[in-house]
């Protein structure tokens, strides 16, 4: 069998990816949704159907010029650990993660191009973008859709555009979004009315993990939900004006809370240092929220010398099945928690405790 | 207060139905009530189709008349209702219909206006054009200006002509 982790660059590579304003967006993707004409979509057809699209569409995906020494497989050949892994990754979706026979995977080698094949549709094919580079993922998937178009026969109306499992998704079957670290608007308590004039757009905006996830670790994802009636430049161009409003919405909070209520923050920040570097039992999800607070202190210079790398890495290596994986026996919940602490105290004694006040700072 | 739907009669039929948070109200006249098959509260939702109200509800209640198929994959209005997905490319064919109604709400427009796949584009752009010249072709003969119709018609021949052969 091949393996996905031999495949995979580790955890410590991955957070040296670097794009426009990373400090506040993690990530950019662009999925469209494609599907062959003729065929039943994958929620509705049987077994052998949904074998014989995974089929025609796996080798037409791998023989693609930007999927050169790509990796695929099966969704059946996964463990459940595996699966969670690519979840924790964000290369697929839950939805995905929770598929089986006649649906699978194929990964370009640098993690730029993610193609989940019979979904919810026959393809949904991603481009990944470190921070903001969403007009370019968009460009990247525009070519890579224009390439397989020429070997698989999509299923197109000319009135209604590309026919998706679920009418939200029809006409460019398209998804721009981006994956925002925001800890400045919520202590500032900004994000709720965010969210709201954000949807007012008729952009919607998700945790973590997407549809239906907490905001864990400040992390929230926007895309748009309308897809028919549009082109997908100006769906992008929407996203971008968006976009660059919420980071300086973030940029100016941090400011404001720098300014206005330094000690609330330095009490978070110092907070999230001290339980996180000094625990015994730690949950994945208070992990997220504190690991969430120590980026802000990295990013505000409290923490002088640490390195921002090694809060991103340990934001994912601490997620349980990234955790599982570096063990050998199957853990319960709680032998997790404690495995994670010793962790975390490890890796972060080479971080000093926050200085009281950012260098140059206001003297108070 | 008058029937709405002869505008004529007074209304002494008169139906409420909330969905969601939306109330619908529809005041008929006895003889329309009945012309709607409107003879208790609890076929209200056909007469909400057919007065053409509640457009985001048209799929359901669509699915109360004749079970409808798809003929390509077997996939029924009660399957869409329950998965809010379609069985295949086909279904928006044979649902067309009551997915009308439920596109407006959804998304910004009812016609695709993005990419299209390369090998349809020149297919796309000419039926659009041939709709747009048997629009003209229409205002000409209106306008009795038989010259200009005269010279449309030649257009469009030789535009479905080259269409033909393409396919």
């Amino acid at each position: 069998m091949k393996d996905i982790h031999a495949f995979l660059c580790s955890p410590a590579e991955s957070t040296h990816r670097h794009g426009p304003h990373d400090r506040i967006v993690i990530s950019s993707r662009v999925r469209l949704a494609r599907n062959l004409r003729g065929s039943a979509f994958p929620g509705w057809a049987k077994k052998p159907e949904r074998v014989k699209v995974f089929e025609t569409i796996q080798p037409a995906v791998s023989s693609l010029v930007d999927m050169k020494d790509s990796f695929f497989e099966a969704m059946d050949n996964f463990t459940a650990l595996d699966k969670q892994i690519l979840v924790e990754r964000h290369l697929i979706s839950r939805e995905h993660a929770a598929k089986n026979v006649g649906s699978g995977l194929v990964l370009n080698r640098d993690e730029t191009f993610c193609v989940m094949i019979n979904e919810e549709d026959h393809l949904r094919m991603q481009a990944l973008r470190p921070g903001l580079q969403l007009r370019q993922a968009w460009n990247a998937i525009d070519t890579f859709d224009s390439a397989l178009e020429k070997k698989l026969d999509f299923a197109f109306d000319s009135e209604l555009g590309y026919l998706t499992a679920c009418p939200t998704n029809l006409g460019t079957g398209i998804r721009v979004s981006a994956m925002l670290h925001l800890p400045g608007c919520v202590l500032d308590e900004q994000i709720n009315p965010i969210i709201q004039s954000v949807n007012k757009l008729g952009l919607a905006v998700r945790g973590l993990y997407g549809e239906g996830t907490e905001a864990l670790g400040n992390i929230f994802q926007v895309s748009n939900q309308m897809t028919l009636g549009e082109t997908e430049s100006v769906i992008v161009e929407r996203l971008e004006k968006v976009l660059a409003q919420i980071i300086e919405h973030e940029q100016n909070a941090r400011e404001r809370l720098l300014e206005k209520k330094p000690k609330v923050v330095f009490n978070h920040i110092g907070r999230a240092y001290g339980i996180l570097a000094n625990a015994h039992s730690i949950s994945s999800k208070e992990t997220m929220n504190l690991l969430s607070l120590l980026k802000l202190g990295v990013d505000m210079s409290l923490f002088p010398g640490a390195d921002r790398a090694l809060v991103d890495e340990l934001f994912l290596t601490t997620q349980p099945a990234h955790l599982q994986k570096q063990l050998s026996d199957k853990l319960t919940a709680e032998e997790r928690d404690l495995l994670r602490a010793d962790m975390l105290r490890d890796r972060l004694k080479g971080v000093n405790r926050p200085v009281a006040r950012p260098p140059g700072g206001p003297a108070n | 207060m008058q029937c709405c739907v002869c505008k004529e009669k007074p209304a002494t039929v008169h139906l409420t139905q909330i969905v969601g948070d939306k109330m619908q109200k529809l005041d008929l006249c006895e003889e329309c009530a009945k012309a709607k098959g409107i003879n208790d509260p609890t076929s209200f939702a056909m007469a909400d189709l057919m007065l053409g109200l509640g457009a985001s509800q048209e799929l359901d209640q669509s699915a109360a008349g004749a079970e409808l198929k798809c003929p390509r994959c077997g996939f029924s209005q009660a399957d869409f209702k329950k998965s809010g997905r379609l069985g295949c490319p086909d279904c928006y064919k044979t649902f067309a219909e009551g997915l009308s109604g439920l596109l407006k709400t959804m998304h910004k427009g009812t016609r695709h206006i993005g990419k299209v796949p390369e090998a349809l584009r020149a297919t796309r752009e000419n039926s659009d054009r041939l709709k747009s010249l048997q629009k003209k072709l229409a205002k000409a003969i209106e306008g009795e200006d038989y010259e200009t119709a005269a010279g449309l018609r030649d257009e469009i021949k030789s535009l479905s002509a080259a269409t033909a052969k393409t396919r």
